[in-house]
């Protein structure tokens, strides 16, 4: 056989191996179908898999703690939480700027909320911490615009920044501040800004420039204001302070001779004589809690640019010193509503298949015109709003309700014992399967009116019972129905959130109700996404699971 | 002589348009989110209807905020907010003021002076819990009970915590599925001096307390989740004392009649208002706060209390409150802020749900599944 395809290869008419001619011709024919789907292949990926994909993809994603604090998440790298003491002095310094330019920005909130999920009162203390920031290093300030006037100046600042005319440029700096914004806003910073910081005055006093500079470009693409007629943050200034008080910039400053040199040399002058600035101090007497060892360690540990913390938080686990832990029993939640959802879709499934069953038949049985008029009775409750069929059962299951009424009239139930059939497990069961039924109803329906009656004659004329008949010839044939049925009826129901939200109560609600509270109440996108993700995992293993067991060919729906 | 007229005159024109170019720059549309049903009837008949009249501005209503703070975010992330004015309740607005979703207000710049003359930050005074939020109107979440299922030779109650009485008011109870309040009335009737509840409420063994509290008549409430809920719940005669909103128990009992009266004890106050979302144009940004200027001032806001039983926010609006429109009963008396319901109320602290949200309410779901 071998021999054979290695010697005479098999050509086309116009010379080319047949194989490959079969190949284009073949791979044609693929392109012009694939153009033929085309606009829905991309109306799909756009609209539906790229909207899911992003949002799955914020069960892992943590940006906001390392691009709002970037210098002191850096800085915290380092920190040993198990030594007990917060952080030492470089880190606040860093957190000092970091924070001061999110306040500017107003993004230090948002990075105490996101924060306050992992541990709580965090969110208070950036608050309050963003108001007071101005309170750092004000004696400073003071000494400084008491020394000249020039310090308030916008103009003069201007000038000392961007360095005499012609004067060489720190582009890197620009660069890495644009950068540096970027990330924090999410926004574009790019652009001129009618500024750039002059590469003497950047290695002279490289801590005052990068805050500038920052200042710059937040004022000229933020506030879409000029440059030189606003007067630089409160940052800038205690930079200014503290870069005045370096050995470097001391012996340096000596030999600078551009724009204010004089004014430099008097703040050197009365820097020096400056008390010096503790950050650490300065943090913990505007909040105490800046202090705390958990606190730091919560920023340390939701440092990194992704997560699994939200995962954790999914499974009822959280990150601990030692590695993953599970929670406090009263604090887990999670575990509970998975299985619940699990199993109590599964139980809506079964009763689905129990009532549809028989209707099914009777449908596939009837006559035409008299199937018609039955199909109409199970499509109309389809036709009416879910909210209105919900509320019904309200009207129908309640103590005081229609069923309760009916059945203390017969005398079958005491007044006083009424029974409880809502807000429970049951009451979110019959609502449920009664909004469900027409799902799993139509595909049997269908396949049902496929089964040839004259096999079941056949087989009865055979000798068959009337059970034998049914269960070893009707119903094999109607088992794709019922396949297809309960596919859909689980999916849907696993995801199900406003029946279970109306009459669940405490015991009837599913896993799609906590979502719904962290996406629309507590904004905790992130945990609600991890939920999301694994609901999604368990009903793709599921389905896998069935095409194992009963394959996916045997689903039919008509 | 004819300089300084030719100068006037061109001063003149020169403001005029300015004015017009300033008006000019205003969208002529206008979309506000609100609650919907009763509540946002009352916004349609004191403030939009009015504003239309005044500026031939066509408004647009959305009855979206349930879900207000979620689809923000969502808007802003796609980068098209199509809200102007957004009606939510505080602690939303707080959330949205920090995730940088609502735009800042210089609340005596951009808000009328009150009708006695004083400055907006004085005429709202603490209820601008906010530097985003614009209150509109104080409303509690109190109790209502069925007068007719008082048992027998017992006062009908009076106080919160006959709801945790089952002994002498057996029946079932309705609360909200969230701690919020719960925990706190727990807290009060577990022996917890007023002005301590939330530093209690702050430390875990408080937290427990609270929840233990709650699980005495646990398994005799139903946890509501809709404002709709207990008023629905009372008529039916399914619960005998609910908690929800005072406006809806007024509806209940002065609408629809029905056997049900307030308990008024220990109300817990808080607030409704208006946001501006952030990053809106300026022509848009200007005509949302050209509402809000309207729809805040005192009449306004005393107009509203027409049409609905919740208390305006000024204070300049109080003495302005009349009868109810279509009822032509007095509304003074039914504000939860009138002294003679507001003798034992609470005040919910914005500060520490913000905190404390989370992980409390992280507790009280988990304990309610179990």
């Amino acid at each position: 056989m071998s021999d054979t395809t290695k010697t005479a290869k098999v050509l086309a008419a116009d010379g080319t191996p047949l194989k490959r001619s079969l190949n284009r011709a073949l791979r044609l024919q693929k392109m012009r179908a694939l153009m033929l789907i085309a606009p829905l292949l991309l109306f799909v990926l756009l609209t539906f898999i790229a909207p899911i994909a992003d949002m799955l993809f914020r069960s892992v994603e943590n940006e906001i703690v390392s691009t709002t604090l970037p210098g002191a998440t850096q800085r915290l790298d380092t920190w040993d939480a198990s030594l007990g003491e917060a952080p030492d002095e470089a880190v606040f310094e860093a957190l000092y700027y970091d924070m001061f330019l999110a306040a500017e920005a107003k993004e230090h909130t948002k990075l105490g909320t996101r924060l306050n999920y992992e541990e709580t009162g965090i969110s208070s203390l950036f608050r309050s911490s963003g108001r007071k920031l101005d309170d750092i290093g004000e004696d400073r300030i003071d000494v400084l615009e008491d020394l000249s006037d020039v310090w308030k100046d916008a103009a003069f600042w201007f000038a000392l920044m961007s360095g005499p005319e012609g004067a060489a440029k720190d582009n890197t700096l620009l660069r890495t501040q644009r950068q540096r914004l970027t990330n924090l806003t999410d926004d574009d910073f790019g652009g001129d800004i009618g500024f750039e910081p002059s590469a003497e005055i950047s290695a002279l006093l490289p801590r005052t420039a990068a805050e500038y500079t920052a200042f710059a470009l937040f004022t000229a693409i933020e506030d879409r204001k000029a440059v030189a007629k606003q007067k630089p943050w409160e940052a800038v200034k205690v930079a200014l302070t503290e870069d005045l008080r370096r050995a470097d910039t001391i012996s340096a400053l000596a030999g600078y001779s551009g724009p204010g040199a004089a004014e430099l040399k008097a703040a050197q002058t009365a820097a020096a004589d400056m008390t010096p600035l503790n950050f650490r101090d300065s943090f913990v007497d505007i909040d105490k809690d800046w202090a705390d060892v958990d606190n730091w360690q919560t920023i340390q540990t939701y440092s990194p640019r992704y997560t699994n913390g939200y995962f954790l938080n999914a499974v009822d686990m959280q990150k601990s010193p030692d590695g993953p832990e599970f929670r406090d029993e009263k604090e887990r939640i999670y575990g509970l509503l998975f299985k619940r959802t699990l199993f109590m879709s599964l139980v809506i499934t079964a009763s689905c298949i129990v009532l549809a069953y028989p209707v099914a038949w009777i449908l596939a049985n009837l006559p035409m015109r008299t199937a018609n008029l039955l199909m109409i009775l199970v499509l109309l409750p389809f036709w009416t709003s879910l909210l209105v069929r919900t509320s019904a059962w309200k009207v129908m299951l309640q103590q005081q309700g229609v069923i309760n009424d009916v059945l203390v009239w017969l005398g079958l139930v005491d007044d006083g014992a009424r029974l409880i059939m809502i807000n429970n497990q049951f009451g979110t069961i019959v609502a449920m399967t009664h909004i469900l039924l027409p799902f799993m109803i139509l595909p049997m329906y269908s396949v049902m009116q496929t089964i040839q009656p004259s096999y079941l004659r056949a087989a009865k004329s055979l000798g068959a019972t009337n059970w034998t008949a049914f269960w070893r010839v009707y119903f094999p044939q109607s088992v794709p129905g019922i396949g297809a049925g309960s596919i859909l009826v689980f999916i849907l129901s696993i995801g199900y959130y406003i029946t279970p939200e109306i009459v669940g109560g405490t015991t009837g609600t599913f896993i799609s109700n906590r979502i719904a509270y962290h996406i629309s109440s507590s904004l905790n996108w992130g945990l609600a996404a991890a939920l999301g993700t694994i609901l999604l995992a368990v009903v793709l293993l599921l389905y896998w699971a069935y095409d194992k067991i009963v394959g996916i060919d045997n689903v039919k729906l008509g | 002589m004819k300089l300084t007229k030719a100068l006037m005159t061109t001063t003149a024109l020169t403001v005029a348009a300015g004015m017009v170019s300033a008006e000019a720059h205003m969208t002529d549309e206008l979309t506000i989110v609100s609650w919907g049903g009763a509540y946002s009837k009352s916004q349609q008949l004191a403030y939009n209807e009015p504003y239309m009249e005044k500026t031939g501005v066509t408004i647009i209503n959305d009855e979206s905020s349930a879900e207000a703070v979620a689809k923000l975010r969502a808007m802003n992330e796609a980068g098209n907010v199509t809200w102007d004015v957004v009606d939510v309740v505080a602690s939303d607005a707080i959330r949205l003021c920090d995730e940088g979703l609502a735009m800042e207000i210089d609340f005596d710049e951009m808000l009328a002076d009150g009708d006695d003359g004083s400055k907006a930050t004085d005429d709202f005074g603490d209820l601008l819990v906010t530097d985003c939020f614009v209150p509109q109107i104080v409303y509690s979440t109190t109790f209502g009970y069925r007068t007719d299922m008082v048992p027998e030779g017992v006062d009908a109650p009076d106080e919160v915590c006959d709801v945790f009485d089952l002994e002498t008011y057996p029946g079932k109870r309705s609360l909200e599925k969230r701690p919020i309040n719960n925990m706190e009335w727990a807290l009060l009737c577990d022996g917890v001096a007023k002005d301590e509840v939330y530093d209690v409420l702050a430390t875990e063994e408080g937290q427990e307390q609270a929840l233990a509290k709650l699980g005495t008549i646990k398994d005799d409430v139903i946890w509501w989740s809709a404002g709709a809920d207990t008023p629905q719940l009372l008529a039916d005669g399914e619960i005998f004392m609910g908690s929800t909103y005072n406006g809806r128990l007024f509806s209940v009992i002065e609408e629809q009649k029905q056997p049900v009266a307030m308990m008024w004890d220990a109300q817990v106050f808080d607030l409704d208002g208006w946001i501006i979302p952030a990053d809106l144009s300026d022509e848009r940004k200007a005509r949302a706060l050209d509402y809000l200027m309207f729809a805040t001032d005192t009449q306004r806001l005393a107009d509203q209390a027409k049409y609905i039983s919740y208390g305006p926010a000024r204070k300049s609006s109080a003495p302005l409150v009349g009868k109810h429109a279509d009822l032509g009963i007095e509304m003074a008396q039914h504000m939860p802020t009138d002294p003679n319901n507001a003798k034992n109320t609470f005040l919910y602290n914005y500060e520490f749900w913000a905190d404390y949200r989370d992980d409390i309410d992280a507790k009280f779901q988990s304990w309610l599944a179990k």
